[in-house]
């Protein structure tokens, strides 16, 4: 089932009872998530992505704008009947029932043609319970479960009625670290399996980007970029998405461009064609440094941390708009870098990965396009 | 005694700062007990008492110019009096069917208000909810006399109807029971919502179970309370067929068993005693927290 | 965030709350409403359901009535003496209740048990306890003849036995629910406090002074404010202790001369009832008030 988001517009009377401006929580979303695919639904909290969810689920009414789940319009119809799985942050498990009755209780709400007899509601109950591998908890009850366990519960509740659409409001944030890894690949095989289209909110980049089909990046309830998570990370539409994802971080300095050259500080640090002169942010992504004697990048080394695989140099430069500057190279870096580290005021130069550099207007901060390749 | 002196001696600063704080430490303990004891004493003691009066037989007790601590020849005989020559037992039922249906009908009636305010959005809630909280500061003795005279005018004097229904609304229980609802998660009801569970279903089939301990406090307290209800039922019932215990052991003692029977009023009060003495000593744990959160007597 | 209101419909609140309202409405805010206008109503007869005029009279021949100013004095003597009393004993027993360990489940069980009897049922047992009679001097009164002093009938006899008797049995019944309210606040102490005096070496008394009495001084005024709006509404544990016909007794308390002005031998006179009733509600009201003022000033949070 294909979903189909048009002009979609949620406001809320402001809190405030002097300023009478409206709080646009979600601004005009268009946008579709084609039929089994998994949507990863991702910004900072506050952003308006859980009254987007809350929107198409059907638990709000939008301001404005119209909701399709295939070719149907659902935008007038109570929750109950748009046939959606909600799962919910903190599980929302009733905490009376057992693991069996809890995914047992949407099952006896049908009501006419579609009511079910025992025996069929139970098989559909272990069926839910066998795909999400809970079938031997049957009779716990919530509080006995772990956390990962419990959201499985809640998956198979979302799942027992085979929804057409399913929906996961930060369904790994209560997640511990190993869990949420576990889960999240969990998520990815069931989703796989059921090829139920699922929309799933996170303010984790990480998590988002590993397992979604495409990730869709908020701010204020505006959209500031759809598309595979790759390809958003490697070609940010503008600052927000860019600083959004990708840990450590991107690096931020105030640069301009003069004569077809990117300056940063008092450093002539790359060539840059087709660029009119300008005020610029220069984000450069912690791997596009490289260590070279010879570089045009000059940074004042702090320290030096040691992660196994590859190291991470912590540098500053005034220019930056962060306090620290970040570049992760490959090990072999090393022994050049011991040499350095004794000595106060010790320098490093790096030369830059082109295609791990963007340019943003200083003032729209949006994605400024150079070079040949134009991504 | 002499090794002790020389052990004494020998002892380090410390050890006799240990042994007098050890002492002192004792003698506190033991003087809190013995007050606690004698405060014991006089809370049970008349309970005591009830009990050996009512198995006293008459010409025993009358007999006794110092009252005894004990009796060596127990009867039952005043029990036997306290049923057949008053309608002891007539009092119980009554007490009975006034309890259970009072607690019952207060129990639908809150929990839906409860409900209405924790769970559903409509107009005017806020200023209803403002209504119901000062009607907690009002006392029951300004509405009772304007009751009376409904009741009386109602035509509905000697009747459960006129017994139960000025005793079925408590506020108070809505309050408590609305805090309960709400700590229930917002997100609950909206993934029963999202399943097509009506407010109704949701309400018993999750809010109910889940407040499951609240509304067990509740129904102890109004049955206490309900049992122990003395002034409105006097006001309100003059056929000795309507009494409830409270008005029919003041019967008794105004005008009972014929002559001064003190054994046979105190089997009495041991009958009507019981029932909540035993209620409590099963649920003395929930009561107590029950009372702790707020409740007061009457 | 489910800020707006689109998931429940209006209608459907009033419904749930209709019951509520309903017996709430007939049988609270009517009566609020009537009993002030009962009050201020002259002559009102009962019978006839008439009256001559609307005025103050009501109020002045309550006021006027040595029978309310007798219940008046009864009730300010019984406040005055079982509040302060009882909230001191239930202190002091908490604080016991607190400093051990066995036994202590058991104790405050016992403790509690009158909050569950029947007061007019345990009252007569204090009665028969109390009682001069023509077989016996009863049990307090052998007591007392023990320690040489002379027996009185605490039930039929002088004012101060009456009232002495009156006050005991008034503790008795309402200490349950103040240890119970005392030894959960107690409790509730964070013992880091206690710890932390400890070893700067603080004395019992300075500790409880100074850390115990603060931390626990919201619920002891809680205790004062309830046990003066309950000892003045004090009427059943009268009746347990003296009988209906507390005029004759001179025992009688306000709410006592509020019911017996309304039913019984010498009622009828609802006007009278509801003028003395708005009496104890401004006095119970100022007094609360009067204690909500100090609490503020005193109550360390």
């Amino acid at each position: 089932m294909k979903v189909v988001l048009k002009n979609l517009t949620k406001k809320f009377p402001s809190r405030d009872r002097k300023s009478h401006t409206d709080v646009i929580a979600v601004n005009n979303f268009n946008f579709e998530i084609p039929d089994g695919r998994l949507i990863g639904l991702l910004g900072p909290s506050g952003c308006g992505k859980s009254t987007a969810l809350n929107l198409i689920s059907g638990l709000l009414k939008p301001t404005e704008g119209r909701i399709f789940f295939g070719d149907e319009d659902v935008t007038d119809l109570p929750p109950e009947n748009r046939g959606i799985g909600l799962v919910f942050q903190n599980y929302a498990l009733y905490p009376h029932l057992n693991v069996k009755q809890n995914i047992l209780f949407p099952l006896q709400n049908l009501k006419g043609k579609d009511k079910l007899s025992k025996s069929e509601m139970l098989e559909k109950v272990i069926e839910a319970a066998k795909l999400v591998q809970i079938d031997d908890l049957m009779e716990r009850k919530p509080r006995e479960l772990s956390g990962g366990q419990q959201q499985r519960v809640a998956i198979a509740r979302a799942l027992v009625k085979r929804p057409k659409v399913l929906l996961l409001d930060e369904p790994l944030s209560n997640l511990d670290a190993r869990l949420r890894i576990q889960t999240r690949e969990e998520i990815r095989r069931i989703q796989q399996e059921t090829g139920i289209t699922t929309i799933f909110v996170t303010h984790d980049q990480e998590e988002a980007m590993s397992i979604s089909d495409r990730i869709v990046v908020m701010k204020e309830g505006v959209i500031q970029q759809i598309g595979e998570p790759q390809e958003v990370y490697d070609s940010p539409a503008n600052l927000f998405v860019a600083r959004f994802l990708g840990t450590p971080p991107i690096n931020v300095f105030e640069g301009q461009v003069q004569g077809g050259r990117l300056i940063v500080g008092e450093d002539t640090v790359m060539q840059i064609g087709g660029v009119a002169d300008r005020q610029v942010y220069v984000g450069i992504r912690p791997e596009g440094f490289v260590m070279k004697e010879d570089g045009t990048f000059h940074c004042r080394l702090d320290r030096v941390e040691v992660m196994g695989r590859d190291i991470s140099v912590v540098c500053t430069n005034a220019a930056s708009v962060n306090p620290t500057v970040r570049a992760i190279l490959s090990t072999d870096h090393k022994i050049s870098l011991n040499a350095g580290r004794k000595e106060e005021g010790t320098y490093v130069n790096f030369s830059l990965i082109s295609r791990k550099v963007f340019l943003f207007d200083k003032e729209t901060e949006k994605r400024i396009y150079f070079g040949e390749k134009g991504l | 005694m002499a090794e002790k002196v020389i052990e004494q001696k020998n002892m380090t600063a410390y050890q006799k700062i240990e042994m007098t704080a050890r002492r002192r430490k004792k003698t506190a303990a033991v003087i809190t007990y013995i007050l606690l004891s004698v405060w014991a004493v006089i809370v049970l003691f008349p309970f005591y008492w009830m009990v050996l009066t009512s198995v006293k037989s008459y010409s025993a007790y009358n007999a006794e110019y110092i009252p005894r601590f004990f009796t060596l020849s127990p009867t039952m005989q005043n029990y036997v009096e306290a049923f057949t020559a008053v309608p002891l037992g007539r009092y119980l039922f009554n007490t009975l069917i006034f309890t259970l249906v009072t607690t019952l009908v207060m129990l639908v009636v809150i929990t839906l208000a409860a409900f209405a305010f924790a769970r559903l959005e409509f107009r005017g809630k806020n200023v209803m909810f403002v209504v119901f909280l000062s009607m907690m500061m009002i006392p029951n003795e300004l509405a009772v006399i304007t009751n009376f005279m409904t009741v009386t005018n109602l035509d509905m004097r000697n009747s459960f109807a006129g017994l139960i229904l000025p005793s079925v609304m408590s506020v108070f229980y809505v309050y408590l029971l609305k805090e309960n609802f709400e700590q229930i998660p917002d997100s609950l009801y909206y993934a029963a919502k999202v399943d097509g569970t009506s407010d109704l279903r949701y309400l018993l089939r999750v809010m109910i179970p889940i407040s499951k301990p609240t509304l067990v406090t509740i129904t102890i307290l109004k049955v206490i309370e309900c049992w122990n209800s003395y002034v409105w039922p006097r006001l309100i019932t003059d056929d000795p067929d309507y009494f409830l215990v409270s008005n029919g052991i003041q019967e008794i003692r105004e005008n009972g068993f014929g002559r001064e029977n003190i054994p046979a009023m105190m089997a009495a009060v041991v009958v009507i005693s019981l029932p909540l003495i035993l209620l409590f000593l099963v649920f003395h744990k929930k009561i107590m927290e029950g009372v702790s959160r707020g409740g007061t007597k009457g | 965030m489910m800020r707006d209101k689109t998931i429940n419909s209006g209608l459907k609140g009033w419904i749930y709350l209709l019951p509520a309202v309903l017996f709430l409405g007939v049988f609270m805010v009517y009566p609020l409403v009537d009993v002030l206008v009962y009050s201020f109503e002259e002559g009102y007869n009962s019978a006839s359901q008439t009256y001559f005029g609307i005025g103050s009279y009501n109020y002045a021949y309550v006021l006027r009535d040595p029978y309310f100013l007798q219940a008046l004095k009864n009730t300010f003597l019984l406040v005055i003496i079982t509040v302060p009393l009882s909230t001191g004993i239930a202190l002091l027993i908490s604080l016991g209740l607190n400093s051990i360990k066995p036994f202590r489940d058991l104790f405050q069980t016992i403790y509690f048990l009158p909050y569950v009897t029947n007061t007019l049922a345990v009252g007569m047992v204090f009665m028969i306890l109390f009682k001069k009679t023509a077989y016996s001097d009863g049990l307090i009164n052998l007591l007392i003849s023990c320690f040489g002093g002379e027996g009185v009938d605490f039930i039929d006899g002088p004012y101060w036995a009456k009232m002495f008797v009156l006050c005991i049995y008034t503790i008795w019944v309402v200490m349950p629910f103040k240890i119970l309210i005392l030894t959960s606040a107690l409790a509730a102490v964070d013992q880091q406090y206690y710890n932390a005096a400890k070893v700067d070496g603080t004395s019992k008394f300075r500790t409880f002074a100074r850390i115990t009495l603060p931390m626990i001084s919201p619920m002891i005024f809680y205790l004062i404010i309830t046990g003066f709006i309950g000892a003045f509404k004090a009427y059943s544990d009268v009746v347990a202790l003296f009988g209906t016909n507390l005029n004759a007794a001179g025992m009688n308390t306000i709410v006592g001369y509020v019911y017996d002005m309304l039913y019984g031998d010498s009622g009828g006179y609802p006007s009278y009832a509801s003028a003395a009733a708005i009496l104890l509600f401004a006095i119970v009201f100022t007094i609360t008030c009067i204690n909500l003022l100090i609490s503020k000033r005193k109550v360390y949070y």
